[in-house]
């Protein structure tokens, strides 16, 4: 045994691993890994990504956002978004796909099955919080009801909207390494496949999986800044 | 305030853009058959042993049906020869097993001698002996350097094969691997994720029978009929123990592997030479006794009890201890 845990050890293997091609046992003499690839399956798996947030997006936030203007719907918004964190992702691929087949068709909704809850309950928490006396004045100046939702509520609600879009797509990208299983080759290939890519690929994986979901992890809170309202920065600062 | 608006208003304009690029389309049905039929075997019961009872052994196996009910059939007879037996039956991948097995995490596993052979000793898929005893003897020389043993094999061989629908068999002229040559291009293939670049699997096809497909793609092994059906794949890696194949006889057919570019494995029993010394002479002795019933029609059986009966491995090894008369 090294001085270190083996996973250290590896760590530098890792990095090559995502860098340079390597030799591996079971391929035939073909060798694995390298840069081209680890590009190749992190777009991939940002493409898988972005388009299940879209469809939760659509989904989830006008209904979030509905509900929450209208004050209704408590338990189906917060208990279903709840009740939704505790599906078992890989069942419901599986489910999908013993239905419809596999590909892209399947891993989408699946997983945008997932971003669903969080955004669903934000949004609507996000606009029940907003003062009630706000909305009223905004009512006494004569603004339609969806001038409300758009003009008032959605932007003074934008920090914690924001806050679950963040979590979904947290939750997505980690979760979009098992698209592999049903079709669409991800990132989850180097990180399900061991036999074929070794320690270090499977560690590789892991590594580039948690750089993607930081680059987007920032590039929404950039987003955030930019749409919150220059009121609520100062409120909140 | 007003320009804040505009930006969210561009904001959501964007994300809907980007959702409304998604399509989804697609639909199907699914449709399931059965058959049952009695294990035979033979040995006699086996005995408890008392002296056994403060001895831990933990089985393991791989996560697919085949190697869990393996793994139930090994650990339910060795507690009835009265050890102490826990079970790991999720094992990722060989690779996971076997560092499983040297850790002591698991006493032993079951494992294909062509898959150990190939996977863990670097043989090319020729060079893997056809004759069940020599590849055993092999692997076990290999493990023996490391501290390791393997039992003697199973009965009954099991290996990759390339299966089709009887309808596209028959359209394109299609019995053996090498009737792929010119029309492989036109199909696409399906298999698990590492299919892809193992050399006993789709890089050996390319490789070896100089095939092209016109795509690959890779699920999950549980889906590796479903993809069939679905008329999504032309082609699809199956397993010759599959039952399947012998309860849709009419529906699926492999192709003869002419080249042999997937070895077939018996199964070995692998575990550490020092669990065997300290587990007693009843460890191996019971092991051995409870696969000799185990040839190709009965795992094929065992196999259709899960697979289509929706049986669980646990209630399926049950069933095959008892019905061949190991336990009562």
């Amino acid at each position: 045994m090294s001085a270190f845990h083996p996973l250290f050890a590896s760590f530098g293997g890792a990095i090559e691993f995502i860098l340079t091609p390597q030799e591996s046992n079971v391929t035939g003499g073909k060798k694995v890994g390298g840069l081209e690839k680890a590009i190749e399956l992190t777009l991939k798996q940002l493409e898988v990504t972005v388009l299940a947030l879209a469809l939760a997006l659509i989904i989830a936030l006008p209904i979030g956002l509905y509900l929450g203007h209208r004050g209704k719907g408590e338990l189906l918004a917060v208990g279903l978004g709840n009740a939704g964190r505790a599906i078992p992702e890989l069942a419901v691929i599986a489910l999908v796909a013993a239905l419809i087949g596999v590909g892209l068709v399947t891993v989408t909704p699946a997983l945008a099955l997932l971003g669903i809850p969080p955004i669903l309950t934000n949004a609507y928490v996000g606009v029940r919080q907003v003062d009630p006396a706000t909305v009223d004045a905004a009512r006494g100046m004569g603004m339609s009801e969806l001038e409300i939702i758009r003009k008032v509520e959605l932007p003074l609600a934008i920090p914690t909207v924001m806050g679950g879009i963040r979590g979904a797509t947290i939750a997505i990208v980690a979760t979009a390494t098992i698209a592999p299983l049903a079709g669409v080759v991800t990132l989850g290939d180097f990180i399900i496949n061991q036999s074929i890519y070794g320690e270090n690929g499977v560690l590789a994986g892991a590594i580039l999986v948690a750089l993607l979901a930081l680059t987007l992890e920032g590039l929404l809170a950039l987003l955030q800044r930019r749409l919150t309202s220059d009121g609520l920065k100062l409120q909140t600062a | 305030m007003r320009t804040d608006h505009t930006r969210l208003r561009i904001a959501l304009a964007a994300l809907l853009a980007l959702a409304l690029s998604l399509g989804i389309a697609a639909c199907g049905s699914s449709s399931d058959s059965s058959s049952s039929e009695e294990a035979e075997g033979g040995g006699g019961a086996i005995v408890s042993n008392p002296e056994n009872g403060n001895v831990n052994l933990t089985i393991g196996s791989k996560n697919f049906p085949e190697q869990e009910i393996l793994g139930e059939i090994y650990a339910q007879a060795l507690k009835a020869a009265g050890y102490k037996v826990k079970s790991a039956l999720n094992l990722g991948s060989e690779t996971v097993a076997l560092r499983a097995v040297k850790s002591g995490q698991i006493s032993g596993y079951p494992e294909y001698a062509s898959t150990a052979l190939t996977s863990f000793f670097g043989l090319e898929p020729e060079e893997v002996p056809s004759d069940a005893n020599e590849a055993w003897e092999k692997a076990n020389e290999e493990f023996e350097k490391e501290g390791l043993q393997a039992f003697e094999p199973t009965p009954f061989a099991s290996a990759n094969a390339v299966g089709t629908t009887k309808k596209t068999a028959e359209k394109y002229g299609l019995e053996t691997i090498s009737d792929l040559e010119g029309v492989s291009e036109k199909l696409s293939l399906y298999g698990s994720p590492e299919c892809r670049q193992r050399i006993d699997c789709l890089a050996g096809l390319e490789k070896l029978y100089g095939l092209k497909f016109k795509s690959f793609t890779p699920v999950d092994i549980s889906l590796r009929y479903n993809v069939l059906e679905k008329g999504q794949a032309d082609l699809s890696i199956l397993f010759t123990t599959d039952p399947q194949l012998s309860a849709e006889s009419d529906k699926f057919v492999i192709l003869e592997d002419d080249k042999e570019v997937f070895p077939a494995g018996n199964v070995i029993f692998v575990t550490k030479k020092s669990t065997t010394e300290k587990a007693g002479p009843d460890y191996e002795k019971t092991i051995l006794q409870v696969q000799e019933g185990l040839n190709l029609k009965v795992m094929q059986e065992l196999d259709a009890r899960v697979e289509l009966e929706k049986q669980t491995p646990k209630e399926a090894a049950a069933a095959y201890l008892k019905s061949a008369g190991y336990t009562e």
